[in-house]
Formats: C-alpha cells, structure tokens, sequence
C-alpha cells in the first residue's frame, strides 16, 4: 500500500470520518470479514500465471515475470474519544515484467484472467519494444535457478485480520483514555496491519506463493498550554514488525529498561501500548518546560529506537547499489559511498561498526522467503569492523560489481508497481561484550541521550544529516540530570561513525521499523527494519532549534 | 474504458443510486489511464503502463457510514457493492462528526483541466521524448536521469440529496537529473503541463545539463545567514516536502483552533485576520486559472471557488472539513488543490542583476519538519547552488543545510518573481534575506 493510500484512507486529510474524498486509491475498501477469505488457490494462479508467461515469450520476450498479488489492509484510526476511520482495503491483481530487445518492460492489470493476463504480457513487451530504440545499456540478469512450485509464509502466531475489530478499537480507545489521564490535551492512535499474498511466476521455472504479514500500532499525543500558546508532541515508542497480533500482548521478557532516570521502556517482540501511552502523555507535558539545550558537542548516546533511523538513512541507502550506479539520481539521489570511494578502502566507521543485511531475520519487516524476482533470502555483511564491504545488489545489477548473484532485495509495494531494488533489514550488530545501558552512561561526561523517532533529513549524497528525537535527556558526570528540548545532531556520516565509542550489547538489541520507506519513480513505499543496541557518538555537534514567530 | 463520458459516468452512478436503501447514499466514479519511463545513465531504466476505473459508493444509515468499492460495472456487481457498503455501515460505529449530504451545488463553468493532445500519448511518444532528452545529455557528454509520467483521468459524483458532478483532467510530469561524468556537477529540472503540446524534454534538459556544467568546481564557503534567491523548484516540490507547500498544508481551521498549529494563538483562538508576512504576500486559489485550470469540485462535493487565503501578508481565511466549519461558525471552504502566489513580472535571472551579494539555490531537497510550533523546516540545497556578486553569477558554491521557517522567510521578502507552473500550482522566484544555513555538505 502506498503511503497516500492510507493518508488517504485515514480520513485525517478531509479532517472527517464520512468518506469518501476522491477514491485515487487503488484499493477496494471492504467488510473487514472479507480480509480473513483465502485468494486463489496456487494451481489456478499458476494457470493464470503460465498464460501470462507464455503470451510475453510469443510476443518477443526473452524473459518474463508475473507477480499475481492480493495485497489486504487495514487502518483503524482513532482519537481521544472517537473512532475516526476504519478502513479495510483489498487489492488484487496482476503485474508481468519482461526483457525484449535487451529492455524492461511492465504493465499491469486488474482483469485476472488468462485473457487480462495475456494482454498487459503483449503490452509490456510492445512498450519494451519502444523503449528499446533508445536504450543503450542491454539488461543482464545475473542466472538464477527455477524453484518449482515452493510457498513461504511469515511464522505469526496470531492473524490480525482475525480479531474483532471492536476488540482492536476499544485497545486503542483504552490507549487514549490512558494518555488523557496523564496530561494529554489530545491523541491520535493507529493501528495498521498488512498482508501481502504474493505469487510470483518467471520463465526461469519459479511458482513461489508467499503469505506476508505485518503490524503497526502507533500515537501521537499531544501537550497543550493554553496560557502560553506552546504544545509539544511525542509519539509511539513502538516498532512497525512483520509479527502478527501477538505483537499488541504485552510480554514482561519484551521488555528492555531504558536509561536510569528517563521511565523509558523499549519492546522488542511485543509492545504495552497502554504503559507508553501513559508515559507519552507525562513526557510531552514535561517537554513542555523542559530546558532548552545549549548548542554544541556532546557525546550522544542513542538508544535503538531513535538509532534505527539514523543507521537507515545514512547506511540503509548509501549501501543500495542503484543508488550507487546513478538509477536513483533524478529522486532520492546517489551514494557517496561510489565503488571508488570502496576501493580505496576509506573507513566507513570505528573497528566496532558491523553491520549486516538480512531478509532472514524473525520478526522484522523485511523477512521473506524469496524476493519479487525470485530470488532465496539472505544474510550478509555491509560493514565489517568499520569496512565497507558490499552492497545490496539485485538480478540485474550484480554483473556490475563482477559478481554473479542477486542479494535478493527485489521489491514492489503492489501488483501495479515494477518490482526494483529495494533496502533488506540492515542492522548494527550488537557489542560483543558486556555491557549496559547504564554502565555505558557512566563513562560519559556531557552527553545527551535520544530515544524515539525524530525530524530527519539527509542529503542526496548521505554525507550530511540532521535528527532529532522524541525525548532527550542531559548526561552529566555519568548520569542522566534532566529532560532537554530544542535538540538536533547534524553530522557528517563517515565522521560519525567513525566517532562510534560502545555499543551495549546483545540483551539491550531490538528492532526500529519504517512502515513508509519512499524511493523510485513513481514512487513506491517499502517496509524495512534496523535492529541495534544503545551506542554511543562522542563528540557530535548539537544545535538548538527554537525559533520565534509572530 | 479508463475515461468515462459524463453521460456514461452519470448513467452508472443512476444505477447505483436506484439499488441503495439506506437513508444516504454517495457514489463516486473515477478512473485514469496512462504510462510512465524512467531513464538513467542516458539509457532506459523501468517502463509501465496502468488502467484503472474504480466506483467508491458510501452508504448511511443515521449516523453510521460504510464504503465499498468495485471495479466491474454490470449491475449485478453494483448491487452487490451497494449492498456491501450499506453492510458495513450498519455495523459502523455512530460518527459524532457525522453531517448530511449535500444536495445540488453550483459548480464554476468553463474549468480547462483535459486538454485531448495530452490523451493521444502513447509508448512512442513517449520514447521519442525521453529519447530526445538522453541524446542531447550524449552530446554533451553528461549523464541524465529522467522521469515521464502522464495520465488522463475522470471523477464522477452523485449523491441521494440531488448533488451532481463530473469533471475530466490530463497532466503530464517530467524531471530530470543531468550530472557531470565525474560527479562534479549536477543539474535539475521540472515542469507539468496539462496539454502535452506544450512539453518538450529536450528544451527541460537543456537547463538541467547548464546548471550540471556550470555546478562544478564549487567552492566552499562558511554557513550563516544570506540573501538568496530561490526558485520555484526549491519553493515547491511534487516529489518532496517544500516550504511553500507545507504553508499552504497548514492553513487548516482545526488545528489553529485546537492549538496546535503555528496559527494558534496565545490563550486560545486562531490567528485569522492577522498580518503574518510581508504585506507582499498573497496567495489564492481559482480552479478556472487558464494556467492551472483543476477540479471545480472537492472530494466531499462542496465547490472548489476562488479564495484568497493570504492577502497583503495577512491571513484572509482558513479551510475545514464540514463538521468543524459548522462547529466553529467559520465559512465552509474546502481545501483547495492548487493555489497561485502572486508576483511581479522579473524573471529569476533579473532578480540576479539586482542582487548585490547573494545565492542562487535551484533546488531544496529532503526538507523536514523540525518545530510544528514555528513551522520550522531542515533540508539542504542540491543541483546548482551559485554565488552571485554585483548583479552576476560569480562561482558555484558547495551545498547549504538550511534550518528555516517560511513563516519567518515570507517576513524577509526582498522581491518576488514572474510566478511559473509547478505541480499544479503558480509559484515565482523569491529574493529574501537572512536564509539560514547551518551547515555544509559534501553532497553534488
């Protein structure tokens, strides 16, 4: 689902609950029972997928791919009292790639048939055929062997679309009520899940059948003081995860303290949506008179749900090997991290920098069987004591780079969307010895510690960045003193990483999640998580960013 | 089938609204077709086309609501979809926002929004234009990255109370990247156009493969406050948050209202009727703009009207949805799609010859809210930054983080330009004062 599919769907936009604004979503809205009905069974997709196959190789293909997908949402939105919005979507059809004339070619259709099938296979290689009078650089994919007929399907134990929707509701009012009680003047919670069921097909003599599923419930709570006109937000503690309802059953091993001092909680396989939201409600109006930070360096000390994002964006994409090549450069940008800049064998970070790309990894968003291009998941190393070592390469990029095989990283957020290369899990390993949160503390002398997602910006190149957070707090003399507002790090990423000190170790990491991760023309969203323990910066310059208008 | 004539159009939404039994009933129709290409490297990356027609029907039983959708349109499905929504919406929650349908409205004549040109594209054309701009790119030994993407597209309403509503549009979007083969030098360009006739990607390429030449060798120079210029293209963005943008997304009545947002007041109310920005500002919208011609209808079906929201720095009016227009007592506006910020007649390259010390930023990228209660925004410069002296372009300049509010930016206004299209909406280069940049990146 595309981002402004659930903009769109959450009603926030029109600011009402009576639907619809102008459906531009693709997305059928329907009884939320219809999200629990099988699709087609994977013998009438594998017919309807051969006809699409067969119909791109007779037009001139020299390969072909389909994706028949049935891509099932739901978004229940809430605030204070009231429920604003629940949307139940399902979205079914078919997407055929081919190679003709050494060009890609796609088309897609809701018409799932052989004959609709049949007829967006001509079209896509009728558009490959146009393109290939201007093109230049022929496709090479690297081989990749056919699996047969194989399914995959993430381990939930519990499928969301399988609890009442009034049960889910009355969570989220229950975390509304909880926030209110503890100062809020408003909240705004949602709860999203996702199903993917996705069949793949190619003329290499794949028929992969995946049952994807993901979760997300999050809030915003807002802080108001009237007298002075100021408010002051903080949202969800909470991670996007590819887990299914069990994630909202609070478990008390989940749990993982915070510093001591800041009443902060971090989950890992599942989330007490209550307990944040009553801290939420606290912290916020404790933001509001917060001191404003003194700009300046300071040893950071980032705790795995504000870090997720800053290894996202300044590893996740300079590592993306389209980026890389130049294939995202009139969008989202290239890399500074070019293939010479690897071969001079720069340090991207300290000897403690590991991190690592996985699709494998239980419990996060990007976990898969196989990729969109029928390729088997993976793990492997980005960065290996402060070395870059690889990339996240696919089918069509690895003869590039000299080497012979895709990293399985193909995605596309829907059947109407062409499946390119998109960010797998990429995580900074945790410390291999001892150490936590608060004995890491202890060692810093003036510090801020960050917990929470924030305001984040990078530039084109991933060399500059600048994040703030959800709550900060001041690290004197090995301990933390008090809450602090007004804080961003802008940094440089080589010079930051390279000014990584420690990093706690394994029962201190946990997943961070992005639901929304935007790249390509047209662009598309991707799902994808970062795990890591505490960790911390030294010397990195903070600005204060309060302003006055009016 | 994509686009739907209004008779068509009109004579599926009749059937759906003869199947209905509850107490309301909406139906919307809408479909578009189209394509897209994607280049890189001066050679063609992806390739797509789509088709899609979808009906949204919206039925209410008092104060419950529930929607359906379907994409067949015999009336078998129809009545299945009708039902399916009149399903839901019996075991929907009561709404305490819920308002009655509107009934017939008087919708602005003669809005320019389909242009049949725009319609006829097809695959060819577009590889003979994307085509078009990869060879000149050859030429001039630079690399490009482009995207075409145009649709035509239809929306259709009729509602139980007698509203009635059809409108067809056609847009076609190109952008592209040229670079230095070193990676010294980079270029941007944009444009949108309803009538296709009027594109030409080798003329945008030109520009962006100018800026790409004369971006190289920049030099540094220390971050701080400076007089810029800036350009449409880093005032508005189709494919980012901008700061032009994300002020006209904050005009909203319910969030000044309730306190948070940067028109909230002190002690409680809004800031409607005060003079926020330099009394240079105005901004309206007018779906009947020869230039940006749009839907004379909203999404809900209130229409779209010309309305001043800034007006000689001054906050004329606010939009609402038509529950919190009722409560709050304000006039009833919907969010408008485009909108027009007035200007002067001088082009951007006059704004430079009347500038003494100053820089020219093309482009502003990744920029992201920093404090809603400012309105204050980060991101950086990208594709062409240029210091200009005594009137003239003097060097390119590495690029500029930037941490600035527009609120702050429009009370810094120096000058303002002949406005241009971009995304729909009529945006002029603005020469303002004290910019602030915060820190330099290596980025090109």
């Amino acid at each position: 689902m595309k981002r402004r599919d659930f903009v769109g769907l959450s009603g926030l936009a029109a600011g009402a609950l009576f639907l619809p604004a102008l459906p531009g979503f693709g997305h059928a809205a329907v009884d939320p029972a219809r999200l629990l009905e099988p699709g087609a069974d994977a013998s009438q997709k594998k017919r309807l997928a051969d006809a699409a196959l067969n119909a791109a190789t007779a037009a001139g293909a020299t390969y072909a791919d389909v994706r028949i997908g049935r891509y099932l949402n739901q978004g229940i939105f809430t605030r204070e009292k009231q429920v604003q919005n629940i949307a139940s979507t399902e979205s079914y059809g078919a997407g055929v790639r081919v190679i003709a004339g050494g060009t890609w070619g796609f088309a897609a259709t809701n018409a799932v048939t052989e004959a609709g099938l049949a007829k967006a296979a001509q079209l896509a290689v009728r558009i490959a055929q146009a393109n290939a009078k201007v093109q230049k650089e022929k496709v090479q994919l690297a081989p990749q062997k056919g699996f047969g007929e194989v399914s995959w399907r993430t381990p939930i134990r519990q499928n969301a679309f399988g609890v009442p929707v009034a049960q889910k509701v009355e969570l989220l009012l229950a975390a509304n009520a909880a926030a209110t009680a503890n100062g809020a003047s408003f909240v705004n919670s949602t709860l999203f899940q996702i199903n993917e069921q996705k069949y793949f097909a190619s003329t290499d003599g794949s028929y992969i059948d995946q049952d994807v599923h993901r979760i997300w419930p999050t809030f915003t709570v807002t802080a108001i003081d009237r007298a002075s006109g100021k408010f002051r937000t903080r949202d969800a503690l909470s991670a996007p995860m590819g887990l299914g309802y069990e994630y909202l059953t609070p478990q008390a091993a989940d749990r993982v303290p915070g510093a001591a001092g800041t009443g902060l909680i971090g989950y890992r396989n599942s989330y007490d949506l209550l307990a944040d939201a009553a801290l939420a409600a606290r912290q916020a109006r404790e933001k509001l008179t917060a001191k404003s930070v003194a700009p300046g360096k300071y040893d950071l000390v980032l705790e795995p749900n504000h870090l997720g994002l800053t290894i996202h964006e300044s590893v996740g994409h300079p590592t993306e090997l389209d980026r890389v090549l130049g294939y995202e450069a009139n969008y989202a940008g290239t890399s500074f991290a070019t293939l010479e800049w690897k071969a001079k064998n720069l340090p991207y970070g300290s000897k403690l920098v590991n991190i690592v790309a996985d699709k494998t990894q239980v419990g996060s968003l990007g976990a898969v069987g196989y990729d969109d291009e029928g390729v088997p998941a993976k793990r492997w190393d980005l960065i290996k004591a402060g070395q870059l070592v690889d990339y996240q390469k696919i089918r069509d990029q690895a003869h590039i780079v000299g080497q012979t095989a895709s990293d399985g990283c193909c995605y596309a957020d829907s059947w109407n969307s062409v499946q390119f290369q998109r960010m797998p899990n990429v995580s900074l390993q945790a410390g291999p010895a001892k150490l936590s949160v608060d004995e890491l503390i202890k060692g810093v002398d003036r510090g801020i510690y960050i917990a929470g997602r924030g305001s984040y910006s990078i530039d084109q190149q991933r060399y500059n960045f600048q994040f703030g957070g959800q709550v900060f707090y001041a690290i004197e003399k090995g301990r933390i003193t008090e809450m602090l507002e007004d804080v961003a790090y802008q940094a440089n990423t080589q010079e930051f990483w390279n000014s990584c000190a420690a990093i706690c170790d394994e029962s201190d990491y946990r997943l961070f999640g992005s639901f929304f991760d935007g790249k390509g023309q047209p662009s598309q969203v991707s799902a994808v998580s970062h795990g890591s323990a505490t960790t911390r910066f030294n010397g990195v310059n903070v600005i204060n960013t309060a302003r006055k208008i009016g | 089938m994509a686009l739907l004539s209004q008779t068509e159009a009109q004579t599926i939404l009749k059937k759906v609204l003869a199947f209905s039994t509850a107490d309301e009933c909406d139906a919307t129709l809408s479909g578009s077709t189209g394509g897209n290409v994607r280049s890189a490297r001066n050679s063609i990356s992806t390739a797509g086309a789509s088709d899609n027609v979808s009906l949204a029907v919206e039925a209410r039983f008092g104060k419950r609501s529930g929607l359906a959708t379907c994409n067949e349109f015999d009336e078998a499905t129809l009545r299945r979809c009708v039902q399916r929504a009149e399903e839901i919406a019996r075991l929907a929650p009561e709404s305490p926002e819920y308002m009655p349908l509107l009934g017939p409205q008087q919708y602005l004549d003669g809005s320019r929004s389909y242009v049949a040109a725009t319609a006829a594209i097809d695959p060819d054309y577009r590889a003979r234009q994307i085509g078009a701009s990869m060879a000149l790119c050859d030429q001039k030994k630079l690399s490009s990255a482009g995207f075409l993407d145009d649709a035509v597209s239809f929306v259709a309403k009729r509602n139980s109370k007698g509203l009635e509503a059809y409108q067809q549009l056609s847009n076609v979007t190109f952008s592209v990247t040229v670079r230095t083969p070193d990676g010294t030098g980079s270029g941007y360009a944009a444009a949108d156009y309803t009538d296709a006739g009027k594109f030409d990607a080798a003329r945008l390429t030109k520009i962006a493969a100018d800026k790409a030449a004369s971006s190289v060798k920049a030099r540094a120079i220390e971050p701080g406050k400076y007089t810029v210029i800036l350009e449409p293209n880093a005032l508005l963005s189709n494919v980012d948050t901008s700061l032009l943008g994300a002020l006209m997304q904050s005009l909203d009545a319910r969030n000044a209202d309730e306190g948070r947002s940067f028109l909230s007041k002190k002690g409680g109310g809004n800031k409607k009727g005060e003079k926020l920005f330099d009394e240079r500002v105005t901004i309206y919208s007018d779906p009947l703009n020869a230039e940006i011609s749009d839907l004379t209808f909203s999404g809900d079906g209130r229409a779209q009207q010309r309305t001043t929201w800034i007006e000689k720095g001054v906050v004329k009016n606010l939009y609402a949805s038509r529950f919190w227009a009722q409560k709050a007592s304000i006039p009833d506006l919907p969010r408008p799609n485009g909108w027009i910020m007035e200007g002067g007649t001088q082009s951007t390259a006059d704004l430079i010859k009347g500038t003494a010390k100053g820089i020219l930023v093309t482009r502003l990228w990744y920029i992201r809210p920093v404090d809603p209660q400012t309105l204050l925004f980060t991101g950086l410069t990208r594709d062409g930054t240029f210091y200009i002296e005594n009137g003239a372009i003097k060097f390119p300049i590495k690029n500029f983080r930037f941490n600035e509010s527009p609120v702050i930016m429009l009370n810094n206004l120096e000058a303002i330009g002949k406005p241009v299209r971009l995304s729909g909406n009529l945006v002029p280069p603005l020469k303002i004062r004290d910019f602030t940049f915060t820190s330099l990146s290596d980025a090109v």
